[in-house]
């Protein structure tokens, strides 16, 4: 009995009899309501994969600057990379604005990397933007390389003390992360 | 239709039955233990959620008389917001608690002032520290007890309402009291309140019976922190589909209607 | 080209598609034209409603698989880490475990109609069985499932199931070993289930589509029970039976809806609330409500072994049910004396569910004992020695005629 006779009832079509709009139109309403209800789900499943609120929770953090002495850095993990603070003396600011930015590789003005009147914090995402090695210049016993900064000990690039590259492989300057002065002695990144 | 109609009477048969069942006596669970007596709450029913003016206050009751031996490990202090709190209320909150925070330079574990992000603070580093410092009974976690327990907030208001002198005859054992709704009568737990144990800032009267209102819709919103929108999403979906039910039985009608 | 399938489709790159995988072809023979009884009432639903029940689950099963830690120290908070922190992940978390129900309604709804209307019998036999497979896998499924979260209901639950292994005589206690992966429910165990929990709905799959297809080659029961004459008894399933599905699939959705928003732990118990404690046994060990019935067979039996082959013969029984049937007349609707014992039986399984929630003490003892006794019989006595005794109604000369009231027309 199930071959795939293509039967039709007794005496009708299935097709769209006379009132065949009306039926249309609410099966337009029925397929846009269906179609609401499966975008409902897929949000909800999708929006699931999105970070929960723990992970969010420690999605910024807030770092005391008081305790960090001049020409001294500390490393502080966010978002799961490491984040370069240091207290530069004048002598390391001067040195970072003292060049001819057609000389830079990626040229970038030491101010544009620094908040305004905080020209002695310089805060840097520490991943090498050559293959993701994390620079050294962080800890007193360090190399800081040619130009004071960070050196990478994967390839040999070399940073100044603006983070900007200088020599080596790597193509752009270390990266800054989003953050804002909360007071004088407070930075929340993130 | 012919076909649902022929079917009532046996149905109707049916659930008579598990009717007259359910009346015999002697419930499911723990027959041994007195049903606490039923009360009123702001959360009860279908669109009932918890009056956050009183789980705030449960939240003080909590932290000022409770945790001192019973930890919530489920609850972080950014869940506040939960109950109306802003962020700067929150993190005002966490800071006047001191948590465990990671390890000083020296690798010891140290503490430090609480932050959104921080569990609230337990009293006991582990299960074993909570027994020793109870006779060897465990305070339980009280972040799921309204859902742990059978009518669970009639229950924990009842064991909190419900300390009394032990009947005559009634033999207690040494270091426990009476209370009218514990299962077996003895409780472990001295009675946690007294008039006027805490102070509410909106100047609400802190008898016995308002605190115990208080701190039990706090545990009922911790049980529960996502019923509000859970209830609200609820009422939105259910009259979705009734519409859709409608709408698809109306096609359904038409589609048939040759047929007929 | 050597080997294509000729397909009709007009449309260039579905044409493409379907001429080396007719898989729309497929669709619009099995699900489009394909002849259905014009007669059904909506018990017919509930098999629909059991795939758009599974679908659900894997999706939301896969999705709470991103989250949940199988880990005994770990899991029972990893599924508060849903419930609180993840976005929707309450949401998500209460359709599965109210999913888990509804699936169990919606089946054994299915099966009734099954029942009482012969569904079982030749040529639907084979159809009949792979359903009792299904049944099987959904249980074994389940049963896993809710150790997952690891409260005391999930943790002691596991052992006392687990346990019943034992009764076996001579390798009972290897079983259980092997089964535990070590000496009591613990961390390999509750790996394992992990694993099988995730794996098990896949079968199911791959036997709902054997199961399926079955169907599509003896065609659909209808309430007369008898087969559709020619076309004038059936439709095509598309738009008739789509359009009645979807009525059926939204009220569906709306219980569905009312359980997961307005009394997610209704059906619940308290206990697994509460983290697994290896120390501590909960005063009461109930299974969740779809597994009551056989949790008291088992228990109205005073032997162990005996328990655990009553408790698995009463599932097994039903796949035996075709040749226990000796009755002509497929439709209980025709046999007016059968169709109350049915009845009897359903009563004897809820009976029995009931049982399965209290003490095994006092009346509860005797009214399994009863119920069990009722239970069998009506399989193994009653339905072989009816089926010969009964005179059942005269049935209907054809399904158009009995749906319109007019003789069939001849083409």
């Amino acid at each position: 009995m199930a071959e795939s006779s293509a039967s039709t009832a007794h005496g009708g079509s299935h097709g769209h009899p006379a009132d065949g709009t009306k039926r249309d139109t609410l099966e337009l309403i029925a397929g846009a309501g269906a179609a609401m209800l499966a975008g409902g789900i897929g949000w909800a499943l999708i929006g699931s994969m999105n970070p929960s609120k723990d992970v969010l929770a420690v999605s910024s953090v807030e770092i005391d600057l008081a305790p960090i002495p001049t020409g001294q850095g500390i490393t502080v993990m966010w978002q799961g990379k490491p984040i370069f603070v240091r207290h530069r003396t004048d002598k390391e600011i001067a040195e970072a604005r003292d060049v001819k930015l057609s000389e830079l590789p990626d040229p970038q003005t030491d101010k544009s990397r620094v908040k305004a009147g905080h020209d002695q914090w310089i805060v840097l995402i520490g991943i090498c933007t050559h293959l993701g090695c994390i620079p050294l210049g962080n800890k007193p016993t360090d190399m800081r390389g040619e130009w004071g900064g960070w050196f990478c000990p994967c390839h040999g690039s070399q940073y100044d003390t603006s983070g900007r590259i200088r020599k080596g492989p790597a193509p752009l300057d270390l990266a800054v992360p989003p953050y804002a002065f909360e007071s004088d002695t407070r930075i929340k990144i993130g | 239709m012919r076909n649902s109609r022929s079917l009532l009477a046996p149905v109707f048969a049916v659930a008579m039955t598990v009717a007259g069942l359910f009346a015999i006596p002697g419930g499911a669970a723990a027959e041994d233990a007195p049903k606490p007596p039923g009360q009123k709450w702001s959360f009860d029913g279908i669109f009932g959620t918890p009056n956050l003016a009183s789980a705030q206050r449960g939240f003080q009751v909590y932290s000022e008389v409770c945790s001192t031996c019973h930890a919530m490990h489920l609850l972080h202090y950014r869940d506040l917001t939960g109950l109306g709190l802003n962020e700067a209320e929150v993190k005002a909150i966490a800071s006047t608690f001191t948590v465990p925070q990671g390890l000083d330079d020296q690798g010891v574990p140290k503490d430090g002032p609480g932050t959104p992000a921080n569990q609230f603070r337990s009293p006991f580093p582990n299960e074993k520290a909570a027994r020793a410092a109870n006779n060897g009974a465990y305070p339980p976690d009280l972040s799921l007890i309204i859902n742990a327990r059978e009518d669970g907030a009639d229950y924990v208001y009842g064991v909190l309402t419900g300390y009394a002198e032990a009947p005559s005859g009634f033999t207690m054992q040494e270091g426990m009291n009476y209370n009218r709704v514990f299962p077996g009568h003895q409780i472990a737990m001295p009675k946690p309140l007294d008039d006027g144990r805490v102070t509410y800032s909106d100047g609400t009267p802190t008898t016995v019976d308002q605190m115990a209102r208080d701190v039990v819709t706090f545990l009922h919103w911790a049980s529960n922190p996502e019923e509000a929108e859970r209830k609200a999403m609820g009422v939105r979906v259910i009259l979705f589909l009734i519409l859709l039910a409608g709408v698809t039985y109306a096609v359904k009608r038409k589609v048939w209607s040759d047929v007929h | 080209m050597a080997g294509l399938h000729k397909s009709d489709i007009p449309n260039p790159v579905l044409n493409w598609i379907d001429s080396r995988l007719p898989i729309i072809t497929m669709m619009q023979k099995e699900y489009g034209v394909f002849p259905t009884p014009r007669n059904f009432n909506y018990f017919w639903n509930f098999g629909a409603l059991a795939m758009v029940t599974l679908v659900v689950m894997i999706l939301t099963g896969i999705f709470l698989a991103m989250h949940y830690q199988p880990n005994t120290t770990l899991a029972f908070d990893s599924v508060q880490h849903i419930m609180r922190d993840v976005n929707y992940g309450w949401l998500i978390r209460y359709v599965h475990q109210n999913g888990a129900s509804m699936f169990f309604i919606v089946t054994y709804i299915h099966i009734f109609r099954g029942i009482y209307y012969g569904s079982y019998k030749a040529p639907r036999e084979l159809l009949w069985i792979l359903g009792v497979v299904i049944l099987l896998l959904m249980m074994a499924t389940a049963f896993m499932g809710y150790v997952l979260p690891w409260g005391q209901m999930s943790y002691w639950g596991a052992t006392v199931i687990t346990n019943l292994f034992s009764a076996f005589p001579g390798v009972g206690k290897y079983i259980v070993t092997l089964l535990w992966g070590g000496f009591s429910v613990d961390q390999p165990t509750l790996n394992r289930f992990f694993s099988l929990h995730y794996l098990l709905p896949f079968v199911l799959v791959g036997v709902v589509f054997l199961h399926v297809a079955a169907l599509h080659i003896v065609g659909s029961n209808n309430p007369l029970g008898i087969e559709p004459r020619g076309p004038q008894d059936t439709l095509p399933f598309h738009p008739y039976y789509t359009a009645k599905d979807s009525v059926g699939v939204c009220v569906f959705l709306i219980v569905w809806g009312a359980f997961v928003f307005f009394a997610p732990n209704f059906l619940g118990d308290p206990n697994n609330f509460i983290e697994a404690n290896p120390l501590q046994t909960p005063a009461d060990i109930v299974p969740e409500w779809y597994f009551l019935p056989y949790y008291a067979i088992l228990r109205s039996v005073p032997n162990k072994l005996l328990g655990v082959c009553m408790m698995f013969a009463s599932l097994l029984v039903l796949l035996i049910l075709p040749w226990l049937d000796t009755s002509r007349v497929r439709s209980a609707r025709f046999r007016p004396t059968y169709k109350w014992f049915i009845f009897l039986w359903v009563v004897s399984f809820i009976v029995l569910g009931v049982c399965g929630a209290h003490k095994p003490e006092g009346v509860w003892v005797i009214l399994s004992r009863v119920a069990t006794l009722y239970y069998f019989a009506h399989f193994l006595v009653i339905t072989p020695i009816l089926g010969k005794l009964e005179r059942p109604l005269p049935l209907p000369e054809s399904i158009t005629q009995s749906v319109t009231g007019r003789p069939l027309e001849s083409h």
